[in-house]
């Protein structure tokens, strides 16, 4: 092995060692914390000039953690999400893997949609789930068009879907102003 | 020398006993029957109380209650098909799967719309066709998320003055033919519960008769017939549950063992499941005016994930005789028990007076079903005379003529923690809803059919009302050959293929037989083929706009000329990844129908245009 590849193995190690604090946690054993649907908009147009709104920390807190999207990936199984969805190559519903977002495509705006349902067929869930475990969907929704980090989504399709690995799904463009925010 | 010598006389009578077998085959004694087409005494020819002479006119989706689609116009033939022009079009402004058929009636062509189900009447006296009128019935968006397939609707039915459609969002409505006015609005089904209706209503005796959508989403199927004039619900038979709800009672008569017995419809399910449980009737009726008899077929029952429901799951993936009046059922023939794959029965049922040798003709029913064998039997009763494969099958052995029951192949049975591989046909079957066109002239059905297999997986689903209640993953893949669609010229008296035509993409386009001896359909990449009936030859094809997957139907126009029409705008369960914009990476998209169409989006785009055809003045 030379040093070169020695170096890298550890600066990889050290990446994952850092990556890994926020992808380890989790909470499974503690109490289910209170937890909000921000309310949020798809738009991108503010009447008067940009509305500059801080982003929510919960983004970046369930985006990149393994336990949430695992988690998710576990809801959008059992309440039917794969029905209308499929793996995210949709069906019934849009699909979920691609770059088109009807009302945004960031997990704070997709909890939204799955919260209070959209008026072309996507039921509201609020009630049905706790916002928790809404926002734990949101983050596996969001993952299916490769957003999350590699080391947060599964490395083998859970179902006998024939669908490759998350790992290998390929990170799609999303708007500009959104994708600054992230 | 001698050798030589017998070897030349045993040819000499092998060619003559040929020629002996060819010549009593066509020389059957051709005689004329009331419409005027030659009858030959060895082909099946339409039932006549159900298909009365053409007026020229196209008032039902089938054509006409034995569900021939058969036109006896012949001025388009084989010799001239060459010189059909475009006379008009006409867009809905949709670009969702296009099924429905446009109509015509006295000179008014009415086209009717996927969602949001406009309907548009056009003037065809005048040039160009303009509307007369439009009318909107605003049916709920929301109906669009619980829509397995696309929010398609595959057409309206004339009857008296008046036009008969479903809207997505569950509600039937009657139209006044001449003014576009409502005349009265139903709500039969509920998009909370999972229910949309899709199908076309058949109109007889004063009865709408309507069936819910929904198979893929945990509903309850049913057939119900309303009155025409007021739109109130005269019976509504259940698919599933109790006897009382699925209306058989002291009239009803099993042809056979398997079927018969107190409240099937509860004890061939898990407790409680039947509720749930599917059986939907989300495709065609046909109706036999001689003996008040209507004919319909079952969808699949659900989940399809089949661990769930042990059982043979009736009234499921099943064909139904009922009195059109009181709608008591009159027997039951269930095709496909415990249906593993998704393989309903909803295709058309062509009514037809089928030879039975002698001179013996008997009425009967044939159907090219889901499960891939083109069944004939005995409408009297439900007895199965035939059950031949016309398509490539290998999850069945084939129907048991004694019990007529269908024999599954061992082992394919899809079951949790492993992959089922290579079944066939796919879930779509080897047919799905488009149906098929009989012609008298030629006493074949054609069949536009998929030739499709899959790869499944099974897990448990969560009833949740108004969501997906399906438990599989699926991916489809061409079947035998690489072509995933064939059009099959079908003789229904012989049991046999008299034609075959491979086509690339899956055929979800119905056929149209017409008097001239020239056979149209149309391909999902929008091509609008004419063939010949005898033998398959394509004699002209049209390039339209997007592609096509609604009905063709052919009329006389005011200036006495035929008319040939065909909805061009791909969509519908196998063109959803274009019209519903899928992703194609997913093999398990659409129910697994991505994985198959993955070419399409780059072939074709979506849209929603008639096109109408005639030859020169």
């Amino acid at each position: 092995m030379s040093s070169h590849c020695r170096n890298s193995l550890a600066a990889m190690a050290a990446l994952a060692l850092l990556a890994g604090c926020d992808r380890e946690n989790s909470d499974a054993r503690g109490k289910p914390f209170g937890e909000t649907i921000p309310s949020t908009s798809p738009d991108t147009v503010f009447p008067g000039g940009q509305k500059q709104v801080p982003l929510d920390p919960r983004l970046a807190a369930y985006g990149r953690n393994a336990f949430a999207i695992a988690q998710g990936q576990q809801l959008f199984g059992a309440m039917n999400c794969v029905g209308c969805h499929s793996h995210g190559g949709g069906g019934m519903g849009p699909a979920l893997m691609d770059a088109e977002w009807r009302y945004g495509g960031r997990i704070d705006q997709i909890a939204q949609s799955i919260s209070e349902g959209r008026p072309n067929g996507m039921p509201a869930w609020r009630g049905k789930l706790t916002d928790q475990q809404i926002w734990q969907l949101a983050a596996y929704v969001q993952s299916l068009s490769g957003q999350a980090p590699k080391d947060a989504v599964g490395s083998r399709a859970e179902e006998l879907s024939n669908t490759p690995p998350q790992t290998q799904t390929k990170r799609e463009p999303v708007l500009p102003s959104d994708s600054a925010q992230q | 020398m001698r050798r030589i010598l017998i070897g030349l006389i045993a040819a000499v009578i092998l060619i003559a006993l040929i020629a002996a077998v060819l010549w009593t085959r066509t020389s059957g004694r051709p005689t004329q029957n009331a419409s005027g087409t030659a009858v030959n005494p060895n082909k099946a020819i339409a039932a006549s109380a159900a298909s009365p002479p053409d007026d020229g006119n196209w008032t039902m989706p089938s054509k006409d209650y034995a569900a021939t689609r058969f036109s006896a116009l012949n001025q388009v033939t084989p010799a001239n098909v060459v010189g059909l022009k475009v006379e008009f079009t006409f867009s809905t402004g949709t670009t969702e799967g296009f099924e429905a058929p446009p109509l015509v009636v006295n000179n008014t062509m009415y086209v009717v719309s996927p969602w949001p189900n406009n309907v548009f009447a056009l003037d065809l006296t005048k040039p160009g066709a303009p509307p007369k009128w439009v009318y909107k019935p605003n049916p709920a968006a929301a109906a669009k998320g619980v829509a397995c397939c696309g929010p398609v609707n595959r057409g309206a039915s004339y009857w008296n003055g008046r036009l008969y459609l479903n809207l997505l969002d569950g509600n039937t409505v009657a139209v006044d033919a001449e003014t576009g006015a409502e005349v009265w609005r139903t709500k039969l089904a509920d998009i909370q519960k999972g229910e949309t209706i899709t199908m076309a209503p058949l109109v007889a005796e004063g009865k709408v008769l309507v069936g819910d959508s929904g198979g893929e989403m945990g509903v309850r199927g049913w057939l119900a017939a309303l009155d025409a004039a007021s739109g109130k619900l005269v019976w509504k038979a259940y698919s599933t549950g109790p006897d009382k709800d699925a209306l058989i009672g002291s009239a009803y008569r099993a042809p056979y063992a398997q079927d018969q017995g107190r409240d099937l419809g509860v004890k061939s399910w898990p407790p409680e499941y039947w509720k749930i449980g599917g059986g939907t009737v989300w495709g065609w009726v046909s109706y036999d005016p001689s003996s008040k008899t209507i004919y319909y077929g079952t969808s699949n029952p659900g989940p399809w994930n089949q661990e769930q429901r042990p059982g043979d799951n009736k009234w499921t993936a099943g064909v139904f005789a009922r009195d059109i009046n009181t709608g008591q059922a009159r027997w039951f023939y269930q095709s496909t028990p415990h249906d593993l794959y998704d393989h309903d029965d909803i295709n058309e049922i062509l009514l037809v007076d089928y030879p039975v040798g002698n001179g013996q003709r008997i009425p009967a029913l044939i159907r090219p079903s889901r499960n891939g064998f083109f069944y004939v039997q005995d409408r009297r009763n439900g007895r199965v005379l035939s059950a031949k494969p016309y398509g490539y099958i290998n999850v069945y052995k084939g129907v048991d003529l004694k019990t007529g029951r269908l024999i599954p192949v061992p082992g394919m049975e899809p079951v949790a923690g492993k992959v089922s591989r290579n079944i066939c046909p796919a879930s779509p079957g080897a047919k799905d809803w488009n149906p098929s066109a009989f012609s008298p002239v030629t006493g074949l059905v054609y069949i536009p059919h998929l030739n499709l297999c899959q790869d499944m997986g099974v897990k448990n689903a969560n009833y949740i009302a108004g969501t997906p209640f399906v438990g599989a993953d699926v991916k489809m893949y061409a079947g035998p050959g690489g072509n995933r669609g064939l059009f099959t010229a079908w003789d229904p008296v012989a049991q046999r293929k008299v034609f075959e035509i491979k086509e690339d993409l899956p055929l979800w386009s119905p056929a149209l037989a017409t008097a001239g001896g020239v056979v149209f359909y149309g391909t999902m990449d929008g091509w609008f083929k004419a063939i010949d009936a005898r033998n398959g030859k394509l004699l002209w094809q049209f390039k339209t706009g997007s592609g096509i997957i609604g009905q063709p139907i052919s009329y006389r126009g005011p200036d006495g000329r035929q008319y040939i029409a065909v909805p061009s705008g791909v969509g519908g369960w196998a063109g959803a990844i274009v019209s519903a914009n899928l992703d194609a990476r997913d093999p398990t998209g659409a129910l697994g129908f991505n994985n198959a169409m993955k070419d399409l989006p780059k072939r074709v785009s979506a849209g929603g245009m008639v096109y109408v055809f005639a030859l020169p003045k």
